[in-house]
């Protein structure tokens, strides 16, 4: 692979956490001890406009591994580059979906998707540009409603309306679905395809659902237990729309089960 | 929706009612000398003789003209100082240990200072209730800065909200829920201390009614007054309350 043919590299990347103790001990005895290892050497690299999916057991690092690509930590050893340069911090050019609901409670669904949007603009325009993103995602009419007067996956719309409105370089985005039901899930799934077909960013996503990932991404990193490691870094180069069912997904989808250590079939 | 308008307005009347009729009754049967406790209507006769004067008029406006300023100057500086010191590690550092040190010396130990500083009248009195209200508020405010989720803090990075736009759209709102309750909190104990400094430090208002009446064994006057304290008290923090009802701040239901 050639240098422009890398959106983002992971070299040699450690993260460990101060390990906390109600008990305080001598610094002499054993200070490695201290530490919590949550990556070990991770190493990868993604292509520019390409949606790749980070599977792996819970606690294992996931979110760690995607907020130090974001800027938002340090890790304790080795570096992160996009377009070749290191990162030195967030930039409204990396937007991060959080975990957790990330609207503003006190801010209405059109006053949160305002936030992304263009600051030099006027604010006439902003104001149409946010009301195309809330038809985008399906929130017309929701326009003045707080975000704990919209459903579970209403206000995941918004949040990836916010997101989208900034035309982000890199979108992150942390199981943005994983608390809603499976039909919901299911849609935005779909939806989400058509984001990335629209919009061309470069898309780093969070699942545990094995099937989501086989379904979305072009890139499919699953990392082990704690400390986190990469177990497997797969190419999906397969079409959309995709059927888990048959042919090489379907045998890709029962290795993958094997891999986390499942069975595909119960 | 009966029932939740039932007790909204009529329980409390009928609690007050209620009250108001034992009390009678116990002056009457235990022939409670009027030197100890008038009844009510001793009590509401007192206070027409007040309202008539218009002395009741002018002291009630009094007290809640010193509460008044010196509640917003405090609260004016307190908020800002309390969302830049909850972000500001180096400032915590060198201020709240002074803050803690002030806050728990009663506002009535600095009367005899605050008599020296500015005589006696509004201003003693006003200085007073700024003391009382500043430190409290400042706390809520920096513990409200504390208690905002860092997801927040991380998604203002994320978007670049800096300066003062993160001031009033994140911090602000973010510790919004503590700075209410402090500011509910602080008004009760403004309207304490106002009383308790006009009975010193000045010759007019609720608290100075009280004392007056007293020195002239009016105790019908000194409950009357009482009353009064604790009806302006109630509409105070009424009005506090509002701010949460407010249809631009209804998202504050998810913290309750
Ligand atoms: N701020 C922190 N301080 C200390 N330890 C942390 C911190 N953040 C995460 N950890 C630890 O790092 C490990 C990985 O956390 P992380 O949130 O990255 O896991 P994850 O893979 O995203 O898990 P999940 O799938 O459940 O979201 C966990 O064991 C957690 O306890
Ligand atoms: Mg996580």
């Amino acid at each position: 692979m050639t240098a422009t043919n890398k959106k983002i590299e992971v070299r040699n990347l450690f993260k460990s956490y101060q390990e906390r103790r109600t008990r305080k001990r001598s610094p002499r005895d054993c200070p490695h001890q201290h530490e919590c290892l949550v990556l070990k050497n991770i190493n990868f690299s993604v292509a520019p406009e390409k949606f790749t999916c980070f599977i792996g057991p819970s606690g294992c690092g996931k979110s760690t591994l995607l907020r130090i690509i974001a800027g938002f930590e340090k890790p304790v050893a080795g570096k992160v580059l996009i377009d070749g340069k290191k990162v030195k911090g967030p930039s409204s050019k990396h937007i991060f979906v959080f975990q957790e609901d990330g609207l503003f409670p006190w801010m209405t669904a059109s006053q949160n998707i305002a936030l992304g949007a263009g600051k030099t603009s006027g604010p006439e325009e902003r104001r149409k540009q946010v009301e195309e993103y809330l038809d985008l995602v399906g929130l017309k009419g929701f326009e003045k409603h707080y975000p704990h007067e919209l459903s579970g996956g209403m206000r995941r719309r918004a949040e990836v309306a916010r997101a989208l409105i900034t035309n982000p370089d890199i979108l992150f985005m942390d199981e943005p679905f994983a608390a809603l039901d499976y039909l919901t899930r299911l849609q935005m799934r779909e939806e989400m395809l058509n984001v990335h077909a629209m919009f061309k960013s470069t898309i780093l996503f969070i699942t545990h659902d094995i099937d989501e990932a086989l379904q979305l991404a072009d890139q499919l990193i699953i990392l082990s237990d704690r400390p986190g490691k990469i177990k497997a870094d797969i190419s999906l180069p397969y079409p959309h729309p995709r059927d888990l069912g048959t042919g090489e997904l379907s045998r890709l989808r029962k290795e993958i089960y094997f891999l986390m250590g499942l069975h595909p079939a119960l | 929706m009966r029932v939740y308008r039932y007790s909204k307005y009529l329980y409390p009347t009928l609690t007050f009612l209620v009250l108001t009729v034992a009390w009678a009754l116990l002056v009457r049967l235990l022939h409670v000398s009027p030197y100890k406790m008038p009844g009510p209507l001793a009590v509401t006769r007192g206070l027409w003789h007040l309202a008539l004067s218009g002395r009741l008029f002018d002291y009630t406006i009094a007290s809640l003209y010193r509460v008044t300023w010196g509640y917003y100057m405090a609260v004016a500086c307190a908020i800002p100082a309390g969302l830049v010191l909850g972000r500001w590690g180096t400032g915590r550092a060198l201020f709240n240990p002074l803050i803690q040190f002030l806050r728990p010396i009663s506002p009535l130990a600095w009367i005899p200072l605050a008599m020296m500083w500015f005589g006696v009248g509004d201003q003693p009195a006003i200085f007073l209730i700024f003391l009382s209200s500043f430190f409290p508020m400042v706390v809520f405010t920096m513990s409200g800065v504390a208690g905002i989720k860092s997801t927040y803090l991380r998604v203002a990075e994320n978007f670049g909200i800096r300066g003062t736009a993160f001031y009033l759209k994140v911090l602000l709102p973010g510790a919004f829920p503590d700075i209410l309750v402090g500011l509910r909190i602080t008004l009760g104990t403004a309207w304490l201390v106002i009383v308790a400094a006009e009975m010193i430090a000045v010759k007019s208002g609720l608290g100075y009614l009280i004392l007056d009446a007293r020195n002239s064994l009016n105790m019908d006057q000194v409950i009357g007054g009482m009353i009064i304290i604790g009806i302006t008290g109630l509409c105070l923090d009424r009005a506090i309350c509002m701010l949460e009802n407010l249809d631009s701040t209804r998202w504050l239901k998810i913290y309750r």
